[in-house]
C-alpha cells in the first residue's frame, strides 16, 4: 500500500470547439475508494470516465494512474503526449461498464468474457474459460454462458458486461450510468452485483449514476458536478444530508421530487 | 425475394435449357457456348477474388493507413471507379506493352475487372465498417485491444454481414462486365455467341441460350450470397425475438 492516489486528475480540461465540457478538473481518488459522480446532464460527469478510459482525448492537464501518467509519458524529464503503446500499458489497469452494455453481439456470454483475456493478455483458453465461468457465476449467470446477448435481458447483459470487464483484472472499474438503460425492475440485480464486487474486490470504483440511494449507501465519496466543475464533494452523509452549496441543494431537490 | 423463389428460378432456367437442348437447332450451339461460358466463369471467379482482396485492402488503407498509404488507396479507388472498365482493359492490354509490360489477355481481363470492381467494393467495405456501432469500438478499447485485434475480432465480423448484399450486386456486375473481354481477343460467352451468329445467322436459338446461361450464372451468385447472408446473420441475431 502506498499513499499515492490510484487516479489523479491534474488540472484537466476538455473542450469541444468553443464548448468547455470540463474546466480544470483536479481530483484524487485513493486506492480502493468508491466514488460516485452525480450532477445534471451536460455537467461533464460522463466525460470524466471517458477521459480516464482514453475514449476521449484531453486538451489540458495530465491524468495519472498509480503515480504514472496515462495521457502523457516521460521523455527526457518532460511530459509529452503518450503514444498508443504507453497508453495501452497504463490503461490495462482500467475497466469500464457502459450504459448501453456494448456486448459483442456475435459472441456468446462466455466468448465475450474470454475474448480479451485471450487476445490481449494471451491467456490459454482453458484458463480464460475457468476465470470467466467463475465471474459469470458470481454475477449469477452460470446458466447463461452459451447465450448470445440478444437472448439475454438488459440486466443480464449488463451483468455479463461487468464480468467481461472484471475478467481483465482491472484495478480501477468505471461504471457509466450502468442502470440508466434498464427497465426499473432490472436495476436491482445490477446494483446488487456492483455492491458485491465492491465487497469482494479491492477495487477502486468510479461511477456516474442517477441512483441517489445507491450512491448514498455505496460510496465513500460523492462528487457533484455542475457546468464542468466539481461544485461540491464529500462523504455521502454530508453531501446528501447537509449540502452546503445552493446548486447541490437544487439538484438534489429536483432529483428527489422526480422520483 | 425468398431463397426458395430464387432456387425455383434457377431450376426453371436449367430445365428450359435442358428442354431446348432436345432440339438439334439448339443443341448444335450448346457445346460452343458452354466453352465460352467456362472462360466467362473463370474470369468472373478470379476477378471477384481479386476484387474482394483489393476492396478490403483499399478500405482499410483509407480508414486506418498512414498518410502515403491512404493517399495511394484513394488514387486507386478514384482512378478505377472514375474511368470505364473498357478503357482499363485497353490500357492494360494495349498501352502498357508500349512501356515494356506485356501480359497475356486472360491475366489482363482478371486484373482489369478485379481492380475495377475492387474500387467500388472498397466503398462497400468502408461503409460497412463505419456502420458498426461506436459502442463496439469503445468496448474494445476498454478491454485494451489493439487496433488490429478490434478490427479482426470485433468490427469486421459484424461489418461482414452488412457487406454481403452489396458485394452480391458487384459480383453480378463483374460477371456481366466479362462481355468486354472479347475486345482484347478472348472468346467468352458473349463473343462466342456473336461469332456463331455471324456464321450461322441463327439469332433466336443462340441468343436465347446465351440469355439463359447468363441468368443461371447470376442466379447462382445471388443464391450463394443469400446463403452466406443467412449464415452470417444467424450468429448476430440468434434467438432475437421479433
Amino acid at each position: 500500500m502506498t499513499d499515492q492516489p490510484m487516479v489523479r486528475f491534474d488540472n484537466v480540461s476538455k473542450r469541444y470547439g468553443a464548448l468547455t465540457v470540463l474546466d480544470g478538473l483536479s481530483l484524487d481518488i485513493a486506492r480502493g475508494e468508491k466514488v460516485s459522480i452525480i450532477g445534471p446532464s451536460g455537467s461533464g460527469k460522463t466525460t470524466v470516465l471517458r477521459m480516464l478510459m482514453t475514449l476521449e482525448t484531453i486538451n489540458d492537464g495530465v491524468i495519472w494512474v498509480e503515480g504514472e501518467p496515462l495521457t502523457h509519458m516521460d521523455k527526457g524529464g518532460k511530459l509529452v503526449p503518450a503514444n498508443l503503446g504507453h497508453i495501452r500499458r497504463v490503461r490495462a489497469k482500467i475497466g469500464m461498464v457502459f450504459q448501453s452494455f456494448n456486448l459483442f453481439p456475435h459472441m456468446s456470454a462466455m466468448a465475450n468474457c474470454i475474448e480479451a483475456p485471450m487476445t490481449v493478455l494471451g491467456m490459454k483458453r482453458a484458463d480464460a474459460e475457468a476465470r470467466a465461468a467463475e465471474l459469470l457465476d458470481m454475477v449469477g449467470l452460470s446458466q447463461k454462458k452459451a447465450h448470445y446477448p440478444s437472448q439475454l435481458s438488459g440486466g443480464q447483459q449488463q451483468r455479463v458486461a461487468i464480468a467481461r470487464a472484471l475478467a481483465m483484472r482491472p484495478k480501477i472499474m468505471l461504471f457509466d450510468e450502468v442502470t440508466s438503460a434498464l427497465d426499473p425492475e432490472l436495476v436491482g440485480e445490477v446494483l446488487q452485483v456492483i455492491r458485491q464486487i465492491g465487497r469482494e474486490h479491492d477495487l477502486t470504483m468510479l461511477m456516474v449514476t442517477h441512483q441517489m440511494g445507491f450512491a448514498k449507501e455505496f460510496s465513500d465519496r460523492v462528487c457533484f458536478f455542475y457546468q464542468g466543475k466539481i461544485c461540491e464533494q464529500g462523504p455521502p452523509s454530508e453531501l446528501f444530508g447537509a449540502p452546503k452549496n445552493e446548486r447541490t441543494r437544487q439538484f438534489l431537490r429536483a432529483v428527489l421530487e422526480a422520483g | 425475394m425468398g431463397i426458395r423463389t430464387l432456387v425455383g428460378m434457377l431450376v426453371a432456367a436449367l430445365a428450359v435449357i435442358g428442354l431446348l437442348a432436345t432440339q438439334t437447332s439448339y443443341s448444335l450451339f450448346l457445346p460452343g457456348l458452354l466453352q465460352g461460358a467456362l472462360l466467362t466463369i473463370e474470369i468472373a471467379v478470379l476477378g471477384s477474388v481479386l476484387a474482394v482482396v483489393m476492396g478490403v485492402l483499399a478500405a482499410l488503407a483509407r480508414l486506418y493507413g498512414a498518410a502515403p498509404l491512404r493517399w495511394l488507396a484513394t488514387v486507386y479507388v478514384e482512378i478505377f471507379r472514375g474511368t470505364s472498365a473498357l478503357v482499363q482493359l485497353f490500357w492494360l492490354f494495349f498501352v502498357l506493352p508500349q512501356f515494356g509490360l506485356l501480359m497475356d489477355a486472360f491475366t489482363v481481363a482478371v486484373l482489369a475487372l478485379g481492380l475495377n470492381v475492387g474500387a467500388y467494393g472498397s466503398e462497400v467495405v468502408r461503409g460497412a465498417i463505419l456502420a458498426v456501432a461506436p459502442g463496439q469500438w469503445e468496448a474494445s478499447i476498454a478491454l485494451n485491444m489493439s487496433r488490429a485485434q478490434m478490427l479482426r475480432r470485433i468490427i469486421l465480423p459484424q461489418a461482414f454481414v452488412a457487406m454481403i448484399p452489396p458485394w452480391g450486386n458487384l459480383f453480378i456486375e463483374l460477371l456481366k462486365s466479362t462481355a468486354l473481354v472479347s475486345l482484347i481477343t478472348l472468346t467468352d460467352l458473349a463473343f462466342k455467341a456473336q461469332q456463331m451468329n455471324q456464321s450461322t445467322l441463327k439469332t433466336v436459338p443462340i441468343f436465347t441460350l446465351v440469355l439463359l446461361i447468363y441468368l443461371v450464372m447470376s442466379l447462382a451468385i445471388t443464391i450463394g450470397m443469400r446463403f452466406l447472408e443467412q449464415r452470417a446473420s444467424a450468429g448476430l441475431s440468434r434467438g432475437r425475438a421479433a
